[in-house]
């Protein structure tokens, strides 16, 4: 139908983001890799605060633990008027150990018990206005930079989680790696996750249409990204 | 309803430009290239100028004929446009009620709307609790808005227009508004609105109250809602003012000018319906109303949160406790069905057993006559034989007899012949 005049219907854009300015955002990202690949640096480079307190002070012991942990900080953080509560879910003991078979299924149940307990909110009678969302947002997962290819662990890992959460691979400390060692790299990783279909985020099947593909598309060349993150 | 309300979280205080500010934008874009989904129903009697009016608020021209006035009953009429302007798309559908008003019996007016507006919900309650949903592109049929249009006698509201917004509010933000208002004087419209408005208090009819909680919209909701109900006039025919074209009415004594706020409350429901409240709307009625419609559903479905013990129920177990039943019942009526089914078979098939045997046996009896009948029929015919021999013997024995007289005869004759001589 044509207007013949303004109507004003895009005011309605404002309203909305007015909306969920009030209500506020929520974002639960975890980070998944060996201990000493820094995440926690990686983390707080990210969003540009204290966001984990890691023990960066030289002598106090950083016990490794005998399986893997999972723990999560929450912090509030606000940008020009937009409030987002941050929760950073860390995974020490992840690959840490002598036998590291299984040590994915801890990460896996939590990611599922989030997913179980927002279904839960969902399906009752009278549900809550707004469901908290504990759902785990992002995972990053940290591949350590030894210039070859992904070892089994990154593989299985990734491989089961890419079905069930979304995976943003990384390099980490990349800044060890040359510019040629890098690309080589990275091209070797793609190679690698395309033969073992892992799908990572932007994941292909969602691309909505053709802009949103041709935008996917760019970022998907750059995968993993290869990052460095300073204090 | 802030996300922020429970826990003592720690502020973290960032140390420079993260870039998570554009959260917002982002998450409008998406709405943007999905659309947005707005649907209004239109209550009123036959005339009143619904489509007018609507015509006037989206300044389009939405093609649709008058209603004739002897409709049987009340019928709704869902007619959808998509309306584009700068990046928004919006997919508007405008629902009619034809007939309204017209019958002689108006009891059962209000309900095909209660039935279509709770129709909608149920579709949407499907599509949430399908295994394999796809809510996301889901064209979202439920009413956002109601607009009823108050006839203008100036005294107060009609009982059937309290009887209406009575079942509707529930189910619907209801928006009142005097329609053709320029029907009205200015010292009538001023009680004619507190005698309404007083009416609907005393009854207890809700009608969509503007939000007041946001300081960036309190002060001019607050305003808007002391004008309510809003006195309209639509038109979408223009007429020369001063030196511009505007929306009027153009009566042999003088111009009512749809725009202008001396003249009537038009740019007022325009604002509040479309400009500042449309998204607070919609997410009334979906966390409002829609949330009590499935609410009651699922009770009468059977469906607890909690059982009798207070334990939490899931809604896995009611269901599959519901299920079991169904299924339970669905085989006690196959087993009936079939037991009967054997029944009529053993039935039928006795007799047809009779019927056969009746067969035989009249087969049989037709044969032993036949074969009576045969017997007889060959008896006679050995006696025919008999009798046609003892008559060619006798025959036989006769002539011999005949020619042996002959001979006999003629000998003598010889004799006397030679005797002669």
């Amino acid at each position: 139908c044509q207007l013949f005049g303004y109507v004003g219907i895009e005011a309605v854009l404002d309203q909305m983001k007015i909306k969920t300015m009030k209500t506020g955002f929520e974002f639960n990202i975890m980070v998944v890799g060996q201990s000493g690949l820094g995440k926690s640096t990686m983390v707080n480079t990210l969003f540009k605060s204290k966001v984990s307190r890691k023990a960066s002070q030289p002598g106090q012991e950083e016990r490794i633990p005998k399986t893997v942990q999972l723990q999560s900080i929450t912090h509030v953080i606000q940008e020009k008027g937009v409030k987002m509560k941050l929760t950073v879910t860390d995974t020490p003991g992840f690959g840490d150990q002598i036998n590291n078979e299984n040590c994915w299924e801890p990460i896996i149940k939590y990611i599922n018990e989030q997913y179980e307990r927002y279904l839960h909110e969902e399906i009752l009678i009278t549900r809550k206005r707004k469901i908290p969302d504990t759902r785990i947002h992002a995972c990053v997962y940290f591949i350590p930079p030894t210039g070859h290819w992904l070892r089994p662990l990154d593989l299985e890992f990734m491989q089961r989680l890419s079905k069930i959460v979304n995976v943003v691979p990384v390099i980490a400390k990349a800044d060890t790696l040359t510019l040629e060692e890098r690309a080589e790299f990275k091209q070797r990783i793609q190679e690698d996750l395309k033969t073992h279909a892992i799908s990572m985020y932007p994941q292909e099947d969602f691309d909505q249409d053709p802009d949103d593909r041709a935008l996917n598309d760019r970022i998907r060349e750059k995968i993993p990204f290869a990052v460095v993150g300073a204090d | 309803f802030s996300v922020f309300q429970s826990d003592d979280l720690r502020n973290l205080s960032l140390s420079g430009h993260v870039g998570f500010d554009s959260l917002p934008d982002q998450l409008v874009n998406k709405s943007t290239s999905q659309g947005f989904c707005f649907n209004i129903l239109c209550v009123g009697e036959t005339g009143i100028g619904k489509s007018t009016l609507m015509d006037t608020l989206f300044n389009t021209k939405f093609e649709s004929e008058p209603a004739t006035h002897n409709e049987p009953g009340v019928r709704l009429k869902a007619r959808s446009y998509e309306l584009q302007e700068s990046n928004v798309r919006l997919k508007l559908t405008i629902v009619d009620t034809v007939g309204f008003g017209d019958q002689i019996n108006k009891d059962d007016s209000y309900k095909p709307i209660v039935e279509y507006i709770d129709a909608q919900f149920e579709a949407y309650l499907q599509e949430e609790l399908k295994i394999k949903r796809s809510l996301f592109n889901y064209h979202d049929t439920r009413i956002h808005a109601c607009l009823y249009f108050i006839a203008p006698t100036g005294h107060s509201l009609k009982s059937l227009d309290l009887v209406t917004m009575k079942k509707l509010d529930s189910k619907v933000n209801i928006i009142p508004i005097i329609a053709k208002a320029d029907t009205i004087a200015k010292n009538e419209l001023h009680k004619f609105k507190s005698k309404i408005m007083s009416e609907l208090v005393s009854n207890g009819v809700q009608i969509y109250q503007f939000p007041t909680d946001e300081e960036t919209v309190a002060e001019i909701n607050a305003t808007m809602s002391v004008h309510l109900p809003f006195a309209v006039v639509g038109s979408t025919e223009e007429v020369k003012i001063g030196n511009k074209m505007a929306k009027a009415r153009q009566y042999p004594w003088g111009v009512v000018q749809v725009e202008n706020e001396n003249h009537c409350d038009f740019v007022k429901l325009r604002e509040m319906l479309i400009r500042v409240n449309m998204e607070d709307l919609r997410e009334q009625t979906h966390t409002r109303h829609y949330e009590l419609y499935r609410r009651c559903k699922l009770e009468e479905m059977g469906f607890k949160d909690t059982d009798p013990d207070s334990k939490p129920f899931s809604l896995q177990e009611t269901y599959e406790a519901k299920r079991n039943e169904f299924l339970g019942e669905l085989q006690k009526k196959e087993d009936e069905m079939r037991q009967m089914f054997v029944m009529r078979v053993k039935e039928k098939e006795a007799e047809l057993k009779e019927a056969e045997k009746d067969l035989h046996e009249k087969f049989d009896h037709l044969k032993r006559t036949h074969q009576e009948e045969k017997k007889k029929v060959e008896d006679k015919k050995k006696e025919l034989e008999e009798e046609l021999n003892n008559f060619q013997k006798k025959k036989a024995a006769a002539q011999l007899l005949q020619s042996q007289a002959q001979q006999a005869g003629s000998q003598q004759t010889k004799k006397d012949k030679d005797k002669k001589k």
